[in-house]
Protein backbone atom coordinates (compact mmCIF):
# COMPACT_ATOMS: atom_id res chain seq x y z
CA UNK A 1 0.00 0.00 0.00
CA UNK A 2 1.07 3.43 -0.99
CA UNK A 3 1.15 6.38 1.00
CA UNK A 4 2.05 9.58 -0.34
CA UNK A 5 3.63 11.67 2.61
CA UNK A 6 4.48 15.42 1.84
CA UNK A 7 7.05 16.36 4.44
CA UNK A 8 7.46 20.43 5.54
CA UNK A 9 10.61 22.14 5.34
CA UNK A 10 11.26 21.83 8.73
CA UNK A 11 11.03 18.42 9.04
CA UNK A 12 12.91 17.62 5.87
CA UNK A 13 16.37 17.11 7.62
CA UNK A 14 14.92 13.63 8.05
CA UNK A 15 13.96 12.67 4.62
CA UNK A 16 17.41 13.40 3.30
CA UNK A 17 15.71 17.28 2.15
CA UNK A 18 12.72 15.27 0.31
CA UNK A 19 9.31 16.96 0.04
CA UNK A 20 7.48 14.07 -0.49
CA UNK A 21 8.57 10.29 0.63
CA UNK A 22 6.76 7.14 0.50
CA UNK A 23 4.86 5.10 3.05
CA UNK A 24 2.72 2.28 4.04
CA UNK A 25 0.11 1.75 7.03
CA UNK A 26 -3.50 0.66 7.27
CA UNK A 27 -3.79 3.76 9.66
CA UNK A 28 -2.19 6.81 10.13
CA UNK A 29 -0.30 5.76 13.48
CA UNK A 30 0.77 2.56 11.43
CA UNK A 31 2.35 4.93 8.69
CA UNK A 32 4.22 7.28 11.05
CA UNK A 33 5.95 4.00 12.52
CA UNK A 34 6.71 2.92 8.63
CA UNK A 35 8.37 6.48 8.38
CA UNK A 36 10.35 6.12 11.60
CA UNK A 37 11.88 2.75 10.36
CA UNK A 38 13.64 4.98 7.29
CA UNK A 39 13.32 8.66 9.05
CA UNK A 40 14.65 7.91 12.29
CA UNK A 41 13.31 10.66 14.68
CA UNK A 42 10.33 11.84 12.62
CA UNK A 43 7.96 10.14 14.49
CA UNK A 44 8.83 11.59 17.87
CA UNK A 45 8.19 15.24 16.07
CA UNK A 46 4.71 14.23 14.96
CA UNK A 47 2.95 12.67 18.17
CA UNK A 48 3.62 12.87 22.13
CA UNK A 49 4.51 10.08 24.14
CA UNK A 50 1.21 9.24 24.87
CA UNK A 51 0.96 8.30 20.56
CA UNK A 52 -1.46 11.27 20.14
CA UNK A 53 -0.91 13.46 17.61
CA UNK A 54 0.90 16.87 18.44
CA UNK A 55 -1.24 19.70 18.73
CA UNK A 56 0.46 21.98 16.80
CA UNK A 57 1.16 19.82 14.09
CA UNK A 58 -1.54 19.50 11.30
CA UNK A 59 -1.89 16.24 9.22
CA UNK A 60 -4.37 16.17 6.42
CA UNK A 61 -5.72 12.81 4.46
CA UNK A 62 -6.22 14.48 1.07
CA UNK A 63 -7.59 17.46 1.73
CA UNK A 64 -9.02 16.95 5.04
CA UNK A 65 -7.62 18.03 8.12
CA UNK A 66 -7.41 14.07 10.25
CA UNK A 67 -8.50 15.83 13.50
CA UNK A 68 -12.08 15.80 12.17
CA UNK A 69 -11.64 11.88 10.53
CA UNK A 70 -9.99 9.98 13.08
CA UNK A 71 -7.24 11.44 14.51
CA UNK A 72 -4.08 9.21 14.85
CA UNK A 73 -6.11 6.22 14.11
CA UNK A 74 -7.61 7.60 10.42
CA UNK A 75 -7.88 4.82 8.27
CA UNK A 76 -5.41 4.98 5.24
CA UNK A 77 -5.95 3.07 1.55
CA UNK A 78 -3.86 2.49 -1.13
CA UNK A 79 -3.31 5.89 -3.49
CA UNK A 80 -4.06 8.11 -0.39
CA UNK A 81 -1.82 11.02 0.35
CA UNK A 82 -1.23 12.62 3.75
CA UNK A 83 0.46 16.49 4.10
CA UNK A 84 2.06 17.43 7.54
CA UNK A 85 2.13 20.95 8.18
CA UNK A 86 3.27 22.50 11.47
CA UNK A 87 0.85 24.54 12.73
CA UNK A 88 1.55 28.77 12.54
CA UNK A 89 0.94 29.59 15.61
CA UNK A 90 1.89 31.51 18.26
CA UNK A 91 0.86 34.73 20.42
CA UNK A 92 1.81 37.64 23.44
CA UNK A 93 1.47 34.81 26.20
CA UNK B 1 17.95 42.24 6.84
CA UNK B 2 14.52 42.45 5.76
CA UNK B 3 13.79 44.38 2.83
CA UNK B 4 10.09 45.00 2.21
CA UNK B 5 8.13 47.77 0.11
CA UNK B 6 5.78 51.05 1.75
CA UNK B 7 2.99 49.00 -0.22
CA UNK B 8 3.79 45.58 1.62
CA UNK B 9 4.81 47.48 5.35
CA UNK B 10 1.32 49.37 5.16
CA UNK B 11 -1.05 46.49 4.67
CA UNK B 12 0.44 44.63 7.12
CA UNK B 13 0.09 47.50 9.67
CA UNK B 14 -3.61 47.67 8.50
CA UNK B 15 -4.28 44.28 8.94
CA UNK B 16 -3.19 44.72 12.72
CA UNK B 17 -4.70 48.33 13.28
CA UNK B 18 -8.11 46.75 11.97
CA UNK B 19 -7.70 43.33 13.37
CA UNK B 20 -7.39 45.27 17.37
CA UNK B 21 -7.58 44.21 20.01
CA UNK B 22 -7.33 40.76 18.74
CA UNK B 23 -4.05 39.65 17.08
CA UNK B 24 -4.08 39.50 13.29
CA UNK B 25 -1.50 36.94 11.43
CA UNK B 26 -0.84 36.60 7.67
CA UNK B 27 1.96 36.01 5.28
CA UNK B 28 3.68 37.57 2.62
CA UNK B 29 4.73 35.04 0.03
CA UNK B 30 7.73 35.24 -2.73
CA UNK B 31 9.47 33.31 -5.17
CA UNK B 32 11.41 30.14 -3.79
CA UNK B 33 14.89 31.02 -2.83
CA UNK B 34 14.78 34.98 -3.44
CA UNK B 35 13.94 36.30 -0.32
CA UNK B 36 11.32 38.88 -1.46
CA UNK B 37 8.06 39.24 -0.20
CA UNK B 38 5.64 40.19 -2.98
CA UNK B 39 2.20 38.87 -2.04
CA UNK B 40 0.23 40.05 0.64
CA UNK B 41 -2.05 36.73 2.31
CA UNK B 42 -4.14 38.02 5.35
CA UNK B 43 -4.94 35.33 7.12
CA UNK B 44 -7.86 34.34 9.75
CA UNK B 45 -6.81 34.02 13.46
CA UNK B 46 -8.62 31.04 14.31
CA UNK B 47 -7.51 31.69 17.88
CA UNK B 48 -9.63 35.02 17.74
CA UNK B 49 -7.85 36.48 20.63
CA UNK B 50 -5.89 39.19 22.11
CA UNK B 51 -3.21 37.04 23.10
CA UNK B 52 -3.05 34.17 20.68
CA UNK B 53 -3.14 33.42 17.04
CA UNK B 54 -3.23 30.39 14.95
CA UNK B 55 -3.72 30.21 11.23
CA UNK B 56 -7.39 28.25 10.23
CA UNK B 57 -6.18 24.54 9.95
CA UNK B 58 -8.09 24.01 6.36
CA UNK B 59 -6.81 27.82 5.36
CA UNK B 60 -3.15 26.78 6.42
CA UNK B 61 -3.49 24.10 3.83
CA UNK B 62 -4.81 25.60 1.05
CA UNK B 63 -2.41 28.63 1.24
CA UNK B 64 0.76 26.28 1.15
CA UNK B 65 -0.51 23.70 -1.47
CA UNK B 66 -0.97 27.47 -3.46
CA UNK B 67 2.19 28.53 -2.31
CA UNK B 68 3.48 25.41 -3.65
CA UNK B 69 1.48 25.70 -6.91
CA UNK B 70 3.08 29.00 -7.58
CA UNK B 71 6.53 27.38 -6.23
CA UNK B 72 6.60 30.49 -3.48
CA UNK B 73 7.63 30.11 -0.20
CA UNK B 74 6.61 31.75 3.39
CA UNK B 75 8.99 34.92 3.26
CA UNK B 76 7.60 36.58 5.98
CA UNK B 77 4.85 35.62 8.09
CA UNK B 78 3.39 38.23 10.49
CA UNK B 79 1.09 38.90 13.61
CA UNK B 80 0.55 41.40 15.80
CA UNK B 81 0.88 42.18 19.70
CA UNK B 82 -1.61 44.07 21.30
CA UNK B 83 -0.64 44.87 24.33
CA UNK B 84 2.56 44.07 25.00
CA UNK B 85 5.59 45.09 22.71
CA UNK B 86 6.98 44.00 19.30
CA UNK B 87 9.13 41.43 20.35
CA UNK B 88 8.86 37.18 19.92
CA UNK B 89 7.16 35.91 22.99
CA UNK B 90 8.50 32.23 24.63
CA UNK B 91 5.21 31.17 22.36
CA UNK B 92 6.40 32.59 19.26
CA UNK B 93 9.69 30.96 19.46
CA UNK B 94 8.55 27.32 20.37
CA UNK B 95 6.05 27.68 17.24
CA UNK B 96 8.42 29.47 14.75
CA UNK B 97 8.69 26.38 12.34
CA UNK B 98 10.18 28.22 9.18
CA UNK B 99 13.48 29.08 9.76
CA UNK B 100 13.87 30.33 6.65
CA UNK B 101 11.47 33.09 6.99
CA UNK B 102 11.58 36.91 8.09
CA UNK B 103 8.99 36.97 11.23
CA UNK B 104 7.61 40.16 11.42
CA UNK B 105 5.73 41.25 14.83
CA UNK B 106 3.82 44.21 15.26
CA UNK B 107 2.36 45.76 18.36
CA UNK B 108 -0.85 47.96 18.46
CA UNK B 109 -0.03 48.75 22.01
CA UNK B 110 0.83 52.48 21.05
CA UNK B 111 -2.36 53.76 20.97
CA UNK B 112 -2.46 52.87 25.10
CA UNK B 113 0.61 55.25 25.18
CA UNK B 114 3.43 53.12 26.02
CA UNK B 115 5.67 54.58 22.91
CA UNK B 116 5.68 54.89 19.02
CA UNK B 117 4.04 51.94 16.68
CA UNK B 118 6.58 49.07 16.28
CA UNK B 119 7.58 47.02 13.48
CA UNK B 120 10.14 44.46 13.73
CA UNK B 121 11.34 41.26 12.24
CA UNK B 122 13.45 38.80 13.28
CA UNK B 123 15.16 35.41 12.17
CA UNK B 124 13.76 32.42 14.60
CA UNK B 125 15.80 29.41 14.18
CA UNK B 126 16.11 26.66 16.67
CA UNK B 127 14.74 28.32 19.13
CA UNK B 128 17.30 31.55 18.83
CA UNK B 129 16.01 34.93 18.08
CA UNK B 130 18.05 37.28 16.06
CA UNK B 131 16.52 40.71 15.26
CA UNK B 132 17.34 42.13 11.85
CA UNK B 133 17.45 45.46 10.16
CA UNK B 134 13.99 46.39 8.05
CA UNK B 135 14.46 48.29 5.59
CA UNK B 136 11.35 50.06 3.78
CA UNK B 137 11.90 50.85 -0.22
CA UNK B 138 9.41 52.77 -2.64
CA UNK B 139 9.64 49.95 -5.04
CA UNK B 140 11.84 46.94 -5.42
Amino acid sequence: MAIEVRIPTILRTYTDGQKAVEGSGATLDELFKDLETRHAGIRERLVDDKGELRRFVNVYLNDEDVRFLGGIATELGDGDSVTILPAVAGGAV
Amino acid sequence: MLTITQALYDRIVEHARADHPDEACGVVAGPEGGGRPERFIPMLNAARSPTFYEFDSTDLLKLYREMDDRDEEPVVIYHSHTATEAYPSRTDISYANEPGAHYVLVSTADTDGSGPFQFRSFRIVDGEVTEEEVKVVPAY
